[in-house]
C-alpha cells in the first residue's frame, strides 16, 4: 500500500513531460512547443538574472547562518544536560511557529517606522530612518532569521555525538584550544555543516514568501518569478519550464544532502 | 558535553536566540496597541482581538485551515507510518531506494516546486478522471503528500530504536501479525505518532505556497488570507491574529514537549527497572 501511495507521489513530484504539455494552451503542438518554452528561458534575461540572484542570496545567507549557527550549536553541545534540553527547545520552538507570521513579525522590526529605526532615532545614532525594507538586505535578514534553526539543529546533532575524549586527548598532548578545535572538532563536524548548509541553501534558493514580503522590485528570486509567471501571467508552460530548470539546478545540492543524511543514519 | 562555555560563545548563543525571538515578542506587543498607527503607542487595548471576531473572511479561512489540518495530518500519519514500516521492516524489496528517495524528497524540495507539480498533476487528473476538483480535496491531498515525509522520518527513527523481539514474542505466543502490531508495536510508536501528527498539523496550518497553487476559487486557507492582507500593508488586526496563532502553537508545542519528555523518562525508568 505504501508503495502504491508513493507512486502517486512520484507523479506529483515529477510530472511527466507530456503532462506539462497537457495544460499548455495549444494541445496540438507537442515536443516542439515545450522546447520553445525552454528556449524562452535563455532569450529573456530576467530568468538568468533571477537564477543567479537566488543562488547568490541563498549562498551568502547560508554562510552567515553557518557563522552564527556554528557557535550556537557548539555552545549548546557544551552546556550541561538539563540546560541543553531547554536551549534546544528554545531553538526548536520558532521552527514550529508559522513561517509566514515570523516573516511578517520581522517586517515590524525593520520597516522604516519599525522598532529598529525608532530605537536608533531615539538614541540619536541616525538622523533619518534606515531603508531596509524592499532591499536585498531585508531578504538576507529574512532568510537568516527564518532558517537559523535549520542550521543549528543538524550541527548540534553532529557536535553532540562527537567523542569528547578525542578533544581531551589532544588537549592533554599539549594542543592549545584553537588547535583542538581546528584539527579535531571542526573536521569531525563536517557532516553536520553540510547537512545544515543544505537545509538552509535548498529552500532559500526557492524562497517565495521572504522576497515577496520583504524584498523590493530588484530582489527577483526565482520563486517569485515562478509565482508571477503562474499567477500573474497565467503562462503555465513557461512556469513549468522555469520549475524544471530550477529543479535541475538543485539536483546537485539535494543529492549531496541525501548522501550525507543516509551516511549519518547508518552511523 | 561538559566544560565551561567561553563568554564569547555564550554571547553569540544569546544573540542568536534574541534574533529568533525579538520580532515575535514585538509583534505580540503591537497587537495590544490601542493606536492603529504602528509606530505610536496608544495605550493597552484588546480592541483588535474583538474586531477579529467580526471578520467573517478570517473566521471562515481559519475554520477551513483547521479542517484541512485535521484531515491532512490524520491522513499523513497513516500513510507516513505505513511507509516507515515498509522501510524499516523490509530490507529489500523492489523500489526500496526509490521509496526512500521519494519519502525524503519533500523535506528538501522547495515548496514552490511541490506546489506547481501537484497542481499540474491535479489538472491533468481532472481532465482524465474528472476528479478531484480544486478546493478542499486538492489541498488535503497536497498536504498529506508533504506532511507524510515528516511523519515517515519521525516514525522511522522510533521504529529503529524499538525492540523487535517484543513483537516476535507476541507472535510466538500466538498473536496474529495484525494483533501483535496493534497491541505491541503501536503503543511503542504512539509518542512518535502523536508528535508527528502535531507537526503535520502545524505544517498544514502554516502552509501558504502549496495551498495557493492547488486551491480553487473560494477556498482560501488562513495563510492565504493573511498573505493577501499583509501584502496590502500592515494592519493591526493581523497583529492580533498572528499573536493568537503564535501563542496557540506555542502552548501546544510546550505541552507536547513536556508530555513527550515525561513519557520518555518513564520509559527509561521502566527499561532500567527491567534490566535489574
Amino acid at each position: 500500500m505504501a508503495l502504491k501511495i508513493s507512486f502517486a507521489e512520484t507523479a506529483a513530484r515529477v510530472p511527466p513531460f507530456t503532462e506539462i504539455l497537457h495544460v499548455s494552451p495549444d494541445h496540438r503542438l507537442h515536443l516542439s512547443l515545450s522546447f520553445a518554452n525552454y528556449k524562452y528561458l535563455f532569450t529573456d534575461e530576467v530568468y538568468g538574472v533571477a537564477y543567479l540572484y537566488s543562488l547568490r542570496t541563498a549562498f551568502f545567507s547560508t554562510l552567515i547562518c553557518l557563522a552564527l549557527g556554528y557557535p550556537m550549536a557548539y555552545a549548546i553541545s557544551r552546556a550541561s544536560k538539563s540546560v541543553q534540553s531547554v536551549l534546544l527547545f528554545v531553538i526548536i520552538l520558532p521552527f514550529w511557529t508559522s513561517f509566514l507570521l515570523r516573516v511578517y513579525a520581522l517586517e515590524g522590526i525593520i520597516r522604516d517606522n519599525g522598532l529598529l529605526n525608532t530605537a536608533l532615532l531615539h538614541l540619536g545614532l541616525i538622523r533619518h530612518p534606515l531603508h531596509i525594507m524592499r532591499t536585498s538586505l531585508a531578504v538576507y535578514l529574512g532568510i537568516i532569521y527564518s532558517y537559523l534553526p535549520f542550521m543549528v539543529l543538524p550541527l548540534f546533532a553532529t557536535l553532540e555525538k562527537l567523542d569528547h575524549t578525542l578533544r581531551e586527548a589532544a588537549a592533554d598532548l599539549g594542543s592549545p584550544p584553537w588547535r583542538v578545535f581546528s584539527e579535531i572538532t571542526l573536521p569531525l563536524s563536517v557532516p553536520g555543516i553540510i547537512a545544515g548548509s543544505m537545509l538552509v541553501f535548498i529552500p532559500a534558493v526557492g524562497e517565495f514568501v521572504i522576497p515577496s514580503l520583504l524584498g523590493g522590485p530588484d530582489t527577483l528570486m526565482i520563486g517569485r518569478v515562478l509565482w508571477d509567471e503562474f499567477f500573474g501571467n497565467h503562462d503555465w508552460p513557461v512556469a513549468s519550464a522555469v520549475a524544471i530548470a530550477f529543479l535541475v539546478l538543485l539536483v546537485g545540492p539535494i543529492a549531496i544532502y541525501q548522501y550525507y543524511n543516509a551516511r549519518q543514519l547508518e552511523a | 558535553m561538559e566544560g565551561r562555555n567561553s563568554p564569547l560563545l555564550f554571547a553569540i548563543l544569546l544573540l542568536g536566540i534574541a534574533i529568533l525571538y525579538i520580532p515575535i515578542l514585538v509583534l505580540i506587543a503591537y497587537s495590544f496597541n490601542a493606536s492603529s498607527l504602528v509606530n505610536v503607542w496608544g495605550g493597552f487595548s484588546t480592541a483588535w482581538y474583538g474586531q477579529l471576531l467580526h471578520n467573517r473572511q478570517v473566521l471562515e479561512a481559519a475554520l477551513l485551515s483547521v479542517e484541512v489540518g485535521f484531515v491532512a495530518s490524520t491522513g499523513a500519519v497513516i500513510m507516513g507510518t505505513l511507509a516507515a514500516i515498509a522501510l524499516i521492516r523490509f530490507n529489500a524489496f523492489p523500489g526500496r531506494l526509490l521509496l526512500t528517495g521519494m519519502v525524503n524528497a519533500p523535506l528538501v524540495m522547495p515548496e514552490i516546486i511541490t506546489g506547481i507539480t501537484q497542481l499540474l498533476l491535479f489538472v491533468s487528473m481532472l481532465q482524465l478522471l474528472s476528479w478531484p476538483h480544486r478546493g478542499f480535496t486538492t489541498i488535503v491531498i497536497a498536504h498529506v503528500a508533504f506532511c507524510m515525509a515528516y511523519v515517515a522520518v519521525t516514525v522511522q527513527s522510533r521504529l529503529q530504536s524499538a525492540d523487535r523481539s517484543l513483537e516476535e514474542a507476541a507472535m510466538d505466543l500466538g498473536a496474529s501479525p495484525a494483533r501483535a502490531f496493534i497491541d505491541v508495536t503501536l503503543p511503542i510508536i504512539a509518542p512518535a505518532l502523536l508528535s508527528s501528527w502535531l507537526l503535520s498539523f502545524t505544517l498544514s496550518l502554516d502552509d501558504l505556497v502549496i495551498s495557493s497553487f492547488v486551491s480553487g476559487p473560494g477556498a482560501g486557507t488562513l495563510p492565504m488570507v493573511i498573505y493577501s492582507k499583509v501584502k496590502l500593508g500592515v494592519s493591526p488586526d493581523i497583529n492580533a491574529l498572528a499573536s493568537l496563532i503564535i501563542c496557540a502553537v506555542g502552548v501546544c508545542v510546550i505541552v507536547a514537549g513536556v508530555v513527550m519528555r515525561r513519557t520518555e523518562r518513564r520509559r527509561m525508568l521502566e527499561v532500567q527497572a527491567a534490566g535489574r
